[in-house]
């Protein structure tokens, strides 16, 4: 009987090239980011100004620490360990929706202000709407990420149940993990340029 | 003992998987091809319908069949599926994806589930595009590069298409993904990267682009379907943005984009050329690396789209240049095949014919490709019939004639059936015929300042329109023709051997039709692709 075939570094290889299509991806707002802030730096630092550091600087440590219990939980699955991978994993998901709360009070309390694509008070503001415009536009984009980052891991967790992902085959957990780094480190780009580039 | 995966023909169905679902979710390369293939025959189809329709349209001056809007409705539509539906997927994902594992000895492509996922995505922004036509405010009348501000403010179907298109993107994204991850680690062991052959080597360039330039078309196509809804105005003046820069973001895709459309072409004539010919490929290195020189340098020249858009004249200069650049790894193929042509004992077979004419098709697409690409003569040709002309002579002339190519020479490997000759050299005369009856005189109404994108014109222009519809129908004479000489030896017995052609590289050392399980083990012996002494025809 042929053995099904199973490619371990192919497996990584596919995953890294992926994640440079998610930069590129990004890449491109990035692009339109440093040409705006060339063009408008003083309202971009007024910008930054209205943004709160305070929420800003939270979702950072929330986001690094997932980082955190991810690499934890390969570790943990590595070392056969699964009720505390399964443990760790949960915690991720669970500060993925801390994240994502956080940035719903955030969105609410600017939009409550009437800044939003849109408002009239935007609509008049070249610069500053090109600024927030952005900053939906990117957080909104990061924030898609890490729902489904989070969805991943919840589906590593679902195969780490099922048996299907082990201490001797951890392959797809790592890949997760490889993805939810990235979605840190998005962020880790984000949070500078919109919440301390005043 | 074998199993009946081992020796059953991929095209039968294995005992107790039959029918649709065994096509459909099936995980073999070979299957998936053909997939890929019916499905971007019948988009064809649909373009070239919209394209005669078109042609027709332009017949005479003024109103003749079709009114402004609605012209303006078919050529955006005759882009987005000629572009995105056929001629990006084409090569690549149809042959690629049947060819790419068995020419590197390899069981299958590294993901497979992934590989009938980006069909399934393939086909799901087909049918986006399709629906975008007669859903919401009508047909996208923005042509097929949704040029913000129009793209943002008309009313017809734009949001559905440019959905579309990011579905399809990200199809051809994982397509790349699979073949890049694939020609690294599934090439048989003795199969070192000297030895691929150059069609392998052409996805493998291909691949690259794909992955690396797409995403960018994604976030931007993402960009106008967001401004379509909320309004931000990222690339609205009024409200603080700038509109050039959409088109940086759209060309920074798109240019890389038309070498994923041309050079899998370039790789199947590659192939085809020493074949014929009995002969060692000439420069096998200088070709190889051609494809990934392309790959490279066609990154960096996407603002040569945008010479009249009021840039710098410092960028102007320097993506002048940069253009200028390209065109030597593209030359460096020609001559190469040319060379190889050289003192050949050659065998004019229909694939050797259609790999001809891509090499003087494309090298008059090639060459007037400069006149674009030098600022000054752009100025004069830009947004004319010139540029329609010398696109379709580079995509149409090239990518579509090596597509025809590839569809004979590997006709009987795929079908285990040999094509009708007499029939594939009449349409060779047909569609050689006809495809420079139709676009050639557009060079000249071109360069006379028939600007492209209008349903009426002036009638100094009338005598090139008339020829140019004429030839249309001639051409479509010939895609008759030869997709007749093709279908009608679909039926009846398989009595193709694994080697009709007598070429060296690995897919002809399988029986015709392969059967669904190839290469379980890696094969013993890899020869160099293009060396022919002792390789026996078996027709």
């Amino acid at each position: 009987m042929h053995e099904p075939h199973k490619d371990y570094l192919g497996d990584k290889f596919g995953m890294w090239l992926f994640l440079f299509t998610e930069i590129l991806l990004f890449g491109g707002l990035f692009l339109l980011y440093a040409i705006y802030l060339h063009r408008y730096p003083a309202e971009f630092h007024q910008g930054g100004l209205e943004l709160s550091r305070i929420f800003g600087a939270a979702n950072t440590v929330v986001l690094i620490t997932s980082s955190f219990t991810v690499a934890l939980a390969i570790s943990a699955l590595q070392q056969g360990r699964r009720g505390l991978c399964q443990g760790l994993l949960a915690a991720t998901i669970a500060l993925a929706g801390v994240f994502m709360v956080n940035k719903y009070f955030e969105w609410s309390a600017k939009i409550a202000h009437g800044i939003y694509p849109g408002s009239s008070e935007m609509a008049q503001a070249g610069g500053t709407n090109i600024f927030f415009g952005l900053y939906y536009v990117m957080t909104g984009a990061h924030g898609l990420h890490v729902v489904i980052g989070a969805a991943i891991l919840g589906f590593c967790m679902l195969r780490i149940g099922q048996g299907r992902v082990t201490a001797e085959d951890f392959g797809l957990l790592e890949n997760g993990g490889l993805y939810w780094h990235l979605v840190d480190l998005v962020w880790i780009f984000l949070f500078p340029l919109f919440y301390l580039i005043s | 003992m074998p199993s009946p995966g081992e020796t059953v023909p991929f095209l039968d169905p294995l005992p107790g998987r039959s029918g649709l679902t065994s096509w459909i979710f099936s995980t073999d390369h070979k299957r998936i091809g053909m997939l890929y293939l019916w499905c971007i025959l019948t988009m064809f189809a649909v373009g070239v319908a919209i394209g005669v329709l078109m042609r027709l349209e332009l017949i005479a001056p003024g109103r003749t069949i079709m009114g402004a809007q609605a012209y303006n409705a078919m050529f955006t539509l005759h882009g987005v599926v000629m572009v995105f539906l056929f001629v990006i997927p084409g090569i690549p994902a149809a042959f690629g994806n049947i060819l790419l594992p068995l020419q590197i000895g390899a069981e299958d492509v590294s993901f497979p589930r992934l590989n009938i996922f980006s069909w399934w995505l393939y086909l799901t922004g087909a049918v986006l595009a399709v629906t975008s036509l007669f859903t919401g405010g009508g047909p996208p009348d923005t042509g097929w590069t949704f040029y913000v501000p129009f793209s943002e403010r008309t009313t017809t179907n734009v949001s559905l298409a440019v959905v579309a298109v990011f579905i399809l993107g990200f199809s051809s994204i994982l397509t790349g993904l699979n073949f890049i991850t694939t020609i690294h680690r599934l090439r048989a062991p003795q199969m070192s990267w000297g030895k691929l052959p150059l069609f392998v080597w052409s996805l493998y360039a291909t691949a690259w682009i794909q992955l690396l330039a797409t995403p960018v078309l994604g976030v931007t196509v993402a960009l106008v379907f967001i401004e379509r809804l909320l309004g931000i105005g990222l690339f609205d003046p009024a409200k603080g943005g700038d509109p050039l820069l959409y088109q940086h973001l759209f060309w920074i895709y798109s240019h890389p984009a038309v070498y994923i459309m041309i050079v899998p072409a370039m790789g199947v004539v590659s192939e085809i050329i020493p074949a014929f010919d009995r002969k060692s490929i000439f420069g096998y290195k200088a070709i190889a690396v051609s494809s990934l020189a392309i790959a490279f340098a066609g990154s960096l020249v996407w603002a040569h789209h945008m010479f009249t858009s009021g840039m710098s004249d410092t960028a102007v200069l320097v993506f002048s240049f940069l253009t200028f650049v390209v065109a030597i790894p593209s030359a460096i193929k020609v001559f190469n095949w040319v060379a190889t042509l050289y003192k050949g004992s050659i065998y004019l077979e229909p694939p050797l014919l259609f790999a001809l004419g891509f090499i003087f098709l494309f090298s008059v697409g090639g060459l007037t490709g400069l006149v674009l690409g030098s600022a000054g003569t752009d100025i004069h040709v830009h947004d004319t019939y010139f540029v329609v002309a010398h696109f379709h002579y580079v995509i149409f002339g090239g990518t579509g004639f090596g597509l025809f190519a590839a569809m004979h020479f590997w006709f009987p490997k795929i079908f285990g059936r040999m094509y009708d000759r007499k029939l594939a050299n009449a349409s060779w005369y047909l569609l050689i015929g006809g495809f420079n009856m139709l676009y050639f005189p557009m060079f000249l109404i071109g360069l006379m300042g028939m600007p492209r994108r209008y349903y009426d014109y002036l009638p100094m222009y009338q005598t090139g329109h008339m020829i140019s519809t004429a030839g249309s129908w001639v051409l479509v004479a010939g895609l008759v023709t030869m997709f007749w000489g093709l279908s009608k030896c679909l039926r009846g017995p398989r009595t193709v051997g694994r080697n009709p052609w007598g070429a060296a590289t690995l897919e002809w050392t399988l029986p015709s039709p392969p059967p669904h399980l190839t290469f379980l083990d890696p094969p013993d012996e890899v020869p160099s692709p293009y060396s022919y002494a002792g390789v026996k025809r078996d027709a």
